[in-house]
């Protein structure tokens, strides 16, 4: 690992105004992402500044009726809260799908968002890759791309976003909340937060150096039946390949997003459109421009497999 | 680069399935790692840990995982380093009630905080109920992830208890025990010895008699 200096922030302003202010600085919540990627010198931040302490841990109603979600409530936390259980179950199921106990513990709701991909290539410091690197190549295009993603890729990258929480949020049309270090906040709808990767992988997100998330709002809850189903390589402590998230309502309408196919949480209107005509209508409307590789064509038949699974289930529910 | 080791890779990675990336390069890193927390760097920052009950002062370079401050410099060597990326669980402590992994997270960021490895749960001479079921139950052969294990275990009953649901959970609301259940909330203790269906018959029985 680089050498770098810490500190701890004292207000949400201050923690902006540090990471703003200090050349290469980062933030640092749970660590279980930015700390696996410091010690393979894929991120090497001069600066970290933790996060921790700064009272975001809340969950609270909002005035709307929806729920604000503070950026450092833990996985664990958020997917146990007594109102996302019973309102948004997608969001428990989602949470709980993902990583380990122990990480689920520690990771927090800002980090789960902005946790970068799991491509091989980019984790591999003696590869190729135009996200680690700009300008480096891509590894992954003609290489082991299983894993990778189908949906809003560009001829300079193909990585998946790897978040299941994401994927939830995304669904719920949640919003994320920012400050920046001039103290102006901003709330950014969940589908325009991530960015394609186009010429420029290595940009992920809409955030301004220093900008921090102090929360993620959801609004007021849909009802319906709330489904996550994660298909991975093995039963437990694992990525998706694919996973749907999922809200059928009782008039037949239903909403999906996607984990494991897309450069970042993938929904479209085309998708939500076709609930009626069932899973085949839904999975060629959603994958209408889909791009593969040799190695993972695979997820073309598998969405439309996982979504007709989740039909049957929610038939034999009714 | 060769094309042979893209295949090698790709292999290890669908068996491993995709827990992150590279496990050879992790295998180097985690070794670098333990050599760069002594080595030059920042300056060192001041950090006071409660480990197993005991109150302890650390001068630290902050790059220094809590996993580190644990085995290199307070010499609690229970704990364990596997692959210091967050997949295997060896290293698993309870930080504030709470199992996290010890090597992805700062000494630093745990100033002021209450941490129980595995030599604070139970000595040789009183050992912890978990400790004894492992020892009953064989749950263990060369005994490497054994104090992850254990620390996972102690803490997994805690969370059902507390409500906490899994991803095999069917009603959100109704958390109960089951071996599914510990399966499930046990998959971030890798075994590379394989003891899993004897670690499940030893949480089993720790808590049957809690219950009773
Ligand atoms: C072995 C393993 C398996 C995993 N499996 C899964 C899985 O199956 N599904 C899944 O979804 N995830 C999985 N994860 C990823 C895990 O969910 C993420 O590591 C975690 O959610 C990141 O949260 P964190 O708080 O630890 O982030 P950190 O590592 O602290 O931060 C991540 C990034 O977010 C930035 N950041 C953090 N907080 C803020 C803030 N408030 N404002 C602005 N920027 C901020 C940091 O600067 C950093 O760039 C896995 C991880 C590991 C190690
Ligand atoms: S897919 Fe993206 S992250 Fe992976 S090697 Fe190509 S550029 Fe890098
Ligand atoms: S050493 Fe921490 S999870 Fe493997
Ligand atoms: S007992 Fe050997 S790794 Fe688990």
């Amino acid at each position: 690992m680089k050498p770098f200096t810490y500190e701890r922030a004292t207000s949400v302003e201050a923690a902006a105004r540090a990471a703003a202010s200090v050349q290469g600085a980062r933030f640092i919540a749970g660590g279980t992402n930015l700390l696996d990627l410091m010690k393979l010198q894929i991120e090497t931040p001069t600066h970290l500044v933790d996060v921790n302490r700064l009272g975001l841990d809340r969950i609270e109603k909002t005035e709307e009726g929806g729920l604000r979600i503070g950026a450092l409530v833990r996985n664990t936390d958020l997917a146990a809260d007594a109102t996302v259980r019973r309102d948004y179950a997608v969001l428990s199921r989602a949470l709980v799908a993902g990583a380990s106990g122990q990480l689920r513990n520690k990771a927090t709701t800002a980090g789960n968002l902005l946790q970068r991909t799991r491509c091989p290539y980019f984790y591999d410091t003696r590869m190729p890759c135009n996200k680690r690197k700009p300008g480096s190549g891509c590894g992954a295009m003609k290489g082991v791309s299983r894993s990778l993603a189908i949906l809003g890729v560009s001829d300079a990258c193909i990585a998946q976003h790897p978040s299941d929480m994401a994927v939830a949020m995304r669904l719920l049309d949640a919003q994320v909340d920012t400050v920046d270090a001039t103290g102006a906040r901003r709330a950014i709808p969940i589908a325009d937060f991530h960015l394609l990767p186009g010429d420029t992988p290595h940009k992920e997100t809409v955030l301004k150096a220093g900008e921090i998330i102090t929360s993620v709002t959801l609004p007021g809850p849909i009802g319906g039946t709330h489904v996550y189903r994660k298909v991975r390589d093995r039963a437990s402590y694992a990525f998706a390949l694919v996973s749907v998230a999922a809200i059928f309502g009782k008039d037949g309408t239903a909403r999906f997003a996607f984990g494991g196919i897309g450069a970042k949480p993938w929904r479209t209107a085309e998708g939500d459109a076709a609930a009626a005509q069932g899973a085949q209508a839904v999975a060629e409307a959603t994958l209408a421009g889909a791009r593969t590789t040799h190695d993972n064509d695979f997820k073309r038949p598998l969405v439309e497999k996982t979504l007709a699974s989740l039909y049957r289930q929610q038939e034999a529910r009714a | 680069m060769t094309a042979d080791h893209v295949t090698r890779r790709g292999l290890m990675q669908g068996g491993g399935a995709l827990l992150a990336a590279a496990p050879l390069a992790s295998q180097a890193q985690a070794q670098a790692a333990t050599t760069a927390s002594v080595s030059k760097g920042a300056p060192m920052t001041p950090v006071e840990l409660t480990v197993n009950g005991r109150e302890v002062h650390l001068q630290l370079d902050p790059r220094t995982s809590l996993l580190d401050a644990l085995r290199e410099h307070l010499k609690l060597t229970g704990t364990k380093k596997g692959c210091d990326h967050g997949q295997c669980g060896a290293c698993t402590v309870i930080v504030e009630g709470r199992r996290i992994n010890s090597c992805l997270t700062l000494a630093v960021m745990h100033d002021g905080e209450d941490v129980t490895t595995i030599e604070g749960l139970g000595t040789p001479e009183a050992l912890h109920p978990m400790q004894k079921a492992f020892i009953v139950h064989d749950g263990y052969q060369c005994g490497y992830c054994t104090p992850g294990q254990i620390c996972s275990a102690v803490s997994v009953l805690e969370e059902i208890k507390a409500g906490i649901p899994s991803h095999v959970t069917e009603d959100l609301d109704k958390v109960t025990f089951s071996a599914a259940e510990v399966r499930e909330r046990m998959s971030g203790n890798i075994c590379r010895c394989a003891a899993y269906s004897n670690i499940v018959a030893a949480i089993g029985d720790v808590a049957g008699e809690a219950e009773a």
